[in-house]
């Protein structure tokens, strides 16, 4: 039986339509009007033991939402929802050991202690034996290189370090499952690296599963062996990153330097996206114009210096499947 | 249990280390709340020096009735601050945090901090009640010191209750704070007259609505062997403390069912 | 000047929103206004000799103070407040208004919207059944709607400078709640200051506090008669004037102070 089982998930919340200037906000007093938001409308998903799945959709999607469910603080309108054969909300307590949640913009240390002690609250809350506490966090001060910081005040530690404690913190009780929301938001280049590298191996070294919502397409590419698009309360798309791309668009892009600045590259199948002095931009399908077909014919017309290929960024899919999205 | 009791000594260990890191702060906040009593104090006896006394109580008995209050109303301040502060910790989304600890909410929240800084309003309730008790004339026994004690856990347990309806109106308005925060202090204040001066319906209010009068007027009626106000027996006096319990009950009763429309409503 | 018309009505509506709590905090005055009129019957049923004022007035004093309730300083600005411990507050640097302007501004609207909304129906009720009475004259009742209006502006004040305060002492709340609690004593709102004993009224007539709610209320009584009503404007102006002049230079060498350091 999957891990995580979710099926045809829905949430409305009450919105009060609020009245335009003074007078209307007095009226606002007496009478209120409100309207239904639909946040999920039939969310239908499983996820297996040991996955790193990608949720992604655009702000107000449903993404957050969903997460709630699935950490039993939140209760949904219809649907079901399982998570190790448990009802996430009916038993709280007994769910919630076994989950971890890491939330990137807001972070669950003590702000005005020490790391380690914020770790070893965690330990007495989640009531972690004192062997399995131990040897749990020589691991994860290893992994995530927390040594110099660990009696560092949470208020004084840079963003990338308190995400690392973070991680740690919410791993102290060894869960079977971990909600990432935006784990790398806001980190620099090294830090986000930091980041994927541990979950990476977190993943492989303990099999635990991982549901990852993020804005950020190179957390997907360097993690997620699959990828769950959200959209106006509906999963758009569901598969793996190759899928999702051959699912919006087979086009890839063929970038040319050429000898010279000129050149006309009209026929069949391709476009030009742009030009950069010397550097030409194409799009083309490989469907109708294999690779190779384009290359050599470009070559013979053209003095060429270099050419690359390259899929489509994972941006400007998720950009199209967005637009898609009925506003 | 012994587990709980172990984490909330830890969460104690913590508040104390947290609220030493801003010292000048702490030190200005329980001074501040020590001349807040003083202050309240110099109404009170504004009004006695103008007006006398209220008919039938010296003021030694109105003291007892002020010290019971200014003890058990700070020891329910310095416990429940968890629940005081509770509509900020909604505001800010760090409730769906607490929501994600396998552990009781209301553990959970007790620990949140220890308000120290209302040790200052402690002291003074405790030297008003001393003072009560010492020019008191009446025959002590057991079941008398019983009484008073009883009195004093079940004034915590009262007040610890309004705070914890106030904290519950945080998962309906963002503004609740005004609101409760009359009903604590006012009816803090209240309490600190005896109950016989009110109009009947208040009386009525403060007995068995919000059950003020349990913990202070009629407990301190049968430690003085005063007969029971018209229409209760005076054997109720001896178990009015108890609904205190009874009222604090039904405020977490009331505060889970505002964690229910939480967690449905996300909001 | 259109800016802060704006902030105003911006404010205006924010604060209208919280419906329930309008509700529940008018419930809440009328409770505690019932309260503190039992309170003084009992003492004026048992005092014989003559009182600085009648009970009937005493009552009406309660009920003005209870209408006019929130438009006492009860708390600085929680959102300037979080700005200044996020450290954001640097970032208000950059609007193109004086930060003080702004924030009284806010204070204003802070202190007046629940005011508006709750006085009315409070004052219908306490004077159909409480025995409110109406303001002693017309003149008594321009003159008092002149008072409250500068007691505004100096409530405004003294919130707004408590919250410049709070640039100095960020986490802690103990000065601005020993100010406060120092407001509301000698305002009158929890006891009349006609009733304070008489070796402290040269001192109340002094203080600021008397502006925000004893000034307006014995215009209305009468106790103070409208023709000698310029006096008392002008200790509320000055009073306002020098806690403004007072603010700004507070704030000015706080910014300063935040600028220097970074946040």
């Amino acid at each position: 039986m999957p891990q995580i089982v979710v099926e045809g998930l829905g949430k409305q919340y009450r919105v009060a339509e609020r009245k335009a200037g003074t007078l209307g906000a007095l009226g606002g007093l007496f009478r209120r009007n409100y309207c239904m938001v639909d946040a999920l409308k039939g969310v239908s998903f499983n996820i297996e033991r040991g996955e790193v799945v990608g949720y992604i959709g655009p702000n107000g999607a449903g993404k957050s939402t969903t997460v709630k469910v699935l950490a039993g603080i939140l209760v949904p309108d219809a649907g079901r929802c399982e998570v190790n054969g448990r009802v996430p909300w009916r038993e709280r307590i007994e769910h919630v050991r076994r989950i971890g949640v890491v939330f990137g913009q807001r972070t669950q240390l003590w702000w005005d202690l020490p790391v380690i002690e914020s770790f070893e609250l965690l330990r007495d809350i989640y009531r972690v034996e004192e062997a399995a506490y131990r040897k749990t966090l020589d691991e994860l001060v290893t992994r995530l290189n927390l040594g110099a910081i660990l009696d560092t005040p949470v208020r004084q530690l840079s963003l990338g370090q308190r995400m690392r404690c973070d991680l740690a913190a919410s791993l102290l009780h060894a869960p079977e499952l971990l909600f990432l929301d935006e784990p790398t938001i806001g980190l620099d280049a090294v830090a986000k690296l930091a980041v994927r590298d541990f979950l990476r191996e977190l993943n492989h070294a303990h099999g635990v599963t991982v549901l990852l919502t993020t804005h950020d397409m190179d957390d997907i590419e360097a993690l997620c062996s699959r990828v769950m698009v959200i959209g106006e309360g509906r999963i758009l798309s569901d598969g793996t990153l190759d899928g999702l791309r051959a699912q919006v668009s087979s086009e890839r892009r063929l970038i040319v330097d050429l000898e010279r600045e000129n050149g006309s590259f009209e026929q069949d199948g391709v476009t030009v996206e742009r030009r950069e002095g010397h550097r030409v931009f194409l799009r083309f399908d490989p469907r109708k114009v294999p690779a190779a077909e384009l290359i050599g014919r470009i070559a013979s017309r053209h003095a060429v210096r270099d050419l690359f290929v390259e899929n489509l960024p994972i941006e400007e899919i998720i950009r199209r499947l967005y637009e898609r999205i009925p506003a | 249990m012994s587990n709980a009791l172990r984490l909330y000594r830890r969460f104690l260990g913590i508040s104390l280390r947290a609220q030493m890191e801003y010292r000048a702060s702490f030190l200005m906040q329980s001074l501040g709340n020590f001349l807040i009593t003083g202050v309240e104090f110099l109404l009170i006896w504004a009004l006695y020096d103008r007006f006398g006394q209220v008919p039938g109580w010296s003021l030694a008995e109105v003291a007892l009735l002020y010290g019971l209050v200014n003890t058990s109303f700070p020891i329910a301040e310095v416990l429940s601050y968890g629940f005081d502060a509770f509509g900020s910790t909604v505001k800010a989304g760090e409730f769906d945090r607490v929501l994600l600890r396998p552990r009781s909410l209301v553990l959970q929240l007790i620990g949140q901090r220890l308000a120290l800084k209302n040790v200052g309003r402690f002291l003074q309730g405790l030297a008003v009640l001393s003072f009560a008790l010492s020019g008191l004339s009446f025959d002590w026994s057991a079941a008398k010191v019983l009484l008073i004690l009883l009195a004093l856990v079940g004034g915590v347990a009262l007040f610890f209750g309004l705070i914890v309806l106030q904290a519950t109106l945080a998962f309906w308005t963002t503004e609740s704070l005004e609101v409760m925060n009359t009903m604590t202090y006012g009816g803090a204040e209240t309490a600190q007259f005896p109950l016989s001066i009110y109009p009947a319906w208040l009386r009525t209010f403060f007995i068995f609505v919000v059950p003020l009068g349990c913990v202070t007027y009629l407990p301190v009626l049968a430690v003085l062997d005063r007969p029971a106000p018209a229409g209760l027996p005076d054997a109720a006096l001896l178990f009015a403390p108890g609904v205190a319990f009874v009222f604090l009950a039904v405020a977490l009763r009331a505060f889970q069912f505002g964690v229910g429309h939480y967690t449905s409503t996300g909001s | 000047m259109k800016a802060y018309a704006a902030i105003l009505s911006a404010r205006f509506r924010t604060l209208l929103q919280y419906r329930a709590a309008a509700l529940a905090g008018l419930a809440c005055q009328v409770f505690f206004g019932l309260v503190r009129v039992a309170i003084y019957g009992a003492f004026y049923a048992l005092s014989s000799g003559p009182q600085p004022m009648c009970f009937a007035e005493v009552v009406t004093y309660i009920w003005l103070g209870q209408g006019l309730l929130r438009m006492i300083p009860m708390s600085v600005d929680g959102e300037v407040r979080a700005m200044i411990q996020s450290g954001s507050v640097a970032y208000e640097l950059t609007r193109p208004l004086d930060l003080y302007g702004l924030w009284f501004t806010r204070s204003v609207a802070g202190l007046s919207a629940p005011v508006l909304l709750r006085c009315l129906p409070l004052f219908l009720f306490a004077g159909i059944f409480m025995g409110m009475q109406p303001p002693s004259s017309w003149e008594a009742a321009l003159a008092c709607a002149a008072a409250t209006c500068c007691g505004l502006l100096l409530s405004a004040a003294m919130v707004t400078l408590l919250t410049i305060t709070l640039l100095w002492t960020v986490a802690g709340d103990g000065i601005t709640r020993l100010a406060l609690i120092t407001v509301w004593t000698f305002s009158g709102i929890v006891m009349p200051l006609p009733l304070f004993p008489e070796w402290l009224q040269p001192v109340l007539k002094i203080l600021p506090f008397r502006g925000l709610m004893d000034t307006p209320f014995r215009l209305y009584l009468g106790h103070i008669p409208p023709g000698e009503a310029l006096p008392f404007f002008l200790h509320q102006l000055a009073w306002t004037l020098a806690l403004v002049a007072l603010g700004r230079w507070l704030l000015s060498r706080g910014m300063r102070r935040l600028v220097v350091q970074g946040g």
